[in-house]
């Protein structure tokens, strides 16, 4: 049975995802170590993390109920599939049309949900307060990305994030300042959502401030392998997405030939690096905030979004 | 018109608003002030836009006067203003910045539906301008009820202004006249109310309006 090109391409992009989202991690912390003047690990540190982490023991709590053991795993995959819907080098792969980018969001929220979950399961008070801050950041993120998808299902008449992007790539959407508040609306809710650092601090282990970390204290070996890994990887479908958005330059679509393809592919890679050094440059650049003042930096998010919705209302003869 | 004139006067527009909003999120009064400079450019950008695809050179006046006293000279007075009277480590009490978002939002909401149906018959250009200058102007207003520091209610009656300006500009034909006089009318407003804050200061030993209130015996 020949298989069809399509669904080859979709299983290379999502092959290629679980390739490259170490890589990216990588290079945040390269960009940031040397903007500090510090030499830093190599780009590659990430997979031999994960390699080291996959080959040692895994050491449970006695208490640790199936869910503890199931938990990531699960966290994995619900961000594994949210990312094989998200068009990175070509739009319009097979995937991409059974969700739409509420789904996304419900994906990543679930594997939020059992990443709460597993951080009270032991019962120590650093995963409870983990937890519970994880969901404080989480309520206020999730309206504020719901608002950016319906501005921008707005002006692309759907919620196909292949549509989306295609539509912003070709239509004369024109300058709106709609697109610009959504952007901005998007950054934040990205940062919030990986735990970077305004509000949290991906490079620490032991503080009282942490949130992410507090959560998977108690993990180690392979269940904390796919946790880094699960982590990584909505780094890259964050980036992805702002990029699909966004940037939708240069993006192949299905049916395209391996010329279109080879340019699709360097574009996105060229993407991921533009992206990964800003986001490196912005945390060197800005301080972690109070926990107290993230509800105020995340209601910011939610204000551009809404704004950016009744904006749209008012623009070039209302919606077209 | 072509797509990109309206485009950009929709930007200039839209961004006013925004810089209300970033005016709303400011509880420091030095950032306070350099966000109202921030909203006068804009202001001056949009009016010299609307002057190009009007064609109607006199709103390059209205501009400038915007650019001129509004962005350079009210700030750096009121700069000055609160060196002078030390006001510049005060934190203001602003009851809840989360809630005077959700108000503020709700009342661009609130301009928007009420303008689009009103101006149906007006030109597009004109009809999201409109709408955008009513919430600036609804916003100023929000910026006066919710500070309690004489210093950025004068702030939120100048955004309150710019408003206006940007409607009257929206809308074809305000005569110079009239447009030069309201400039010189908020400049004399400024005065009086920079004497003003100067007596409270005197009597009361601060800026806050509150004071006045007790002194009244209205409150407590």
């Amino acid at each position: 049975m020949a298989l069809n090109p399509a669904y080859l391409l979709q299983g290379l992009q999502m092959a290629l995802a679980v390739a490259l989202a170490p890589l990216l991690t990588g290079l945040v912390r390269l960009v940031k170590a040397r903007l500090l003047r510090r030499r830093g690990p190599s780009i590659l540190q990430p997979y031999r993390d994960l390699l080291r982490l996959i080959r040692k023991e895994a050491v449970i709590a006695e208490n640790a109920s199936w869910l503890f053991r199931a938990a990531p795993y699960l966290i994995f995959a619900a961000t594994w599939v949210a990312m094989a819907l998200v068009p990175t080098f070509a739009t319009g792969l097979p995937f991409s049309w059974s969700a739409d980018l509420i789904a996304i969001v419900a994906l990543l929220g679930s594997a939020r949900f059992f990443q709460a979950l597993a951080g009270m399961d032991v019962g120590t008070s650093f995963g409870g307060i983990g937890s519970s801050r994880e969901v404080m950041i989480a309520s206020l993120a999730e309206p504020a990305m719901l608002m950016v998808a319906f501005t921008v299902s707005l002006l692309a008449h759907s919620t196909q994030l292949s549509t989306i992007s295609e539509t912003l790539q070709y239509s004369t959407v024109g300058l709106r300042i709609s697109v610009a508040m959504v952007l901005v609306a998007l950054i934040l809710v990205a940062l919030a959502e990986n735990a970077r650092i305004p509000v949290d601090n991906p490079a620490t282990h032991l503080e009282l401030t942490m949130i992410h970390e507090a959560m998977v204290l108690e993990y180690s070996g392979r269940h904390l392998a796919m946790i880094e890994f699960g982590a990584a990887l909505k780094l890259l479908l964050y980036v992805s997405l702002i990029g699909a958005i966004f940037m939708p330059v240069g993006m192949a679509h299905a049916g395209d030939g391996p010329g279109a393809l080879a340019i699709g592919f360097g574009v996105y890679l060229a993407k991921l690096a533009g992206g990964g050094a800003a986001l490196g440059v912005l945390e060197v650049s800005i301080a972690k905030m109070r926990v107290f003042r993230v509800p105020e930096f995340l209601g910011s998010a939610f204000m551009l979004g809404f704004l950016a919705t009744l904006l749209l209302f008012v623009s070039k003869g209302g919606l077209r | 018109m072509s797509g990109l004139a309206f485009d950009l006067a929709h930007l200039f527009a839209g961004l006013m608003v925004l810089v209300c909003f970033l005016m709303l999120y400011q509880d420091r009064l030095y950032s306070l002030l350099n966000t109202f400079a921030l909203h006068a450019f804009v202001l001056a950008l949009a009016v010299a836009w609307q002057a190009y695809i009007q064609d109607a050179p006199q709103l390059y006046v209205t501009a400038t006067i915007a650019l001129v006293f509004k962005a350079i000279v009210i700030p750096v007075a009121l700069h000055r203003l609160i060196r002078r009277m030390d006001l510049h480590r005060e934190v203001e009490t602003v009851g809840g910045i989360g809630r005077t978002m959700l108000v503020g939002m709700a009342l661009v909401a609130l301009s928007i539906s009420v303008m689009l149906p009103v101006t149906a018959a007006a030109g597009t250009l004109a009809r999201e301008d409109l709408a955008f200058a009513l919430s600036v102007v609804l916003l100023g207003l929000l910026m006066m009820i919710t500070r309690r520091n004489a210093v950025s209610q004068v702030v939120g009656f100048m955004s309150l202004e710019n408003g206006l300006i940007l409607a009257a500009t929206g809308a074809k034909g305000m005569p110079l006249v009239v447009e030069i006089s309201v400039a010189f009318s908020i400049l004399i407003a400024f005065i009086v109310i920079g004497i003003f804050l100067f007596r409270i200061r005197e009597r009361f030993d601060t800026v806050d309006v509150g004071a006045l209130d007790t002194f009244r015996g209205d409150l407590r």
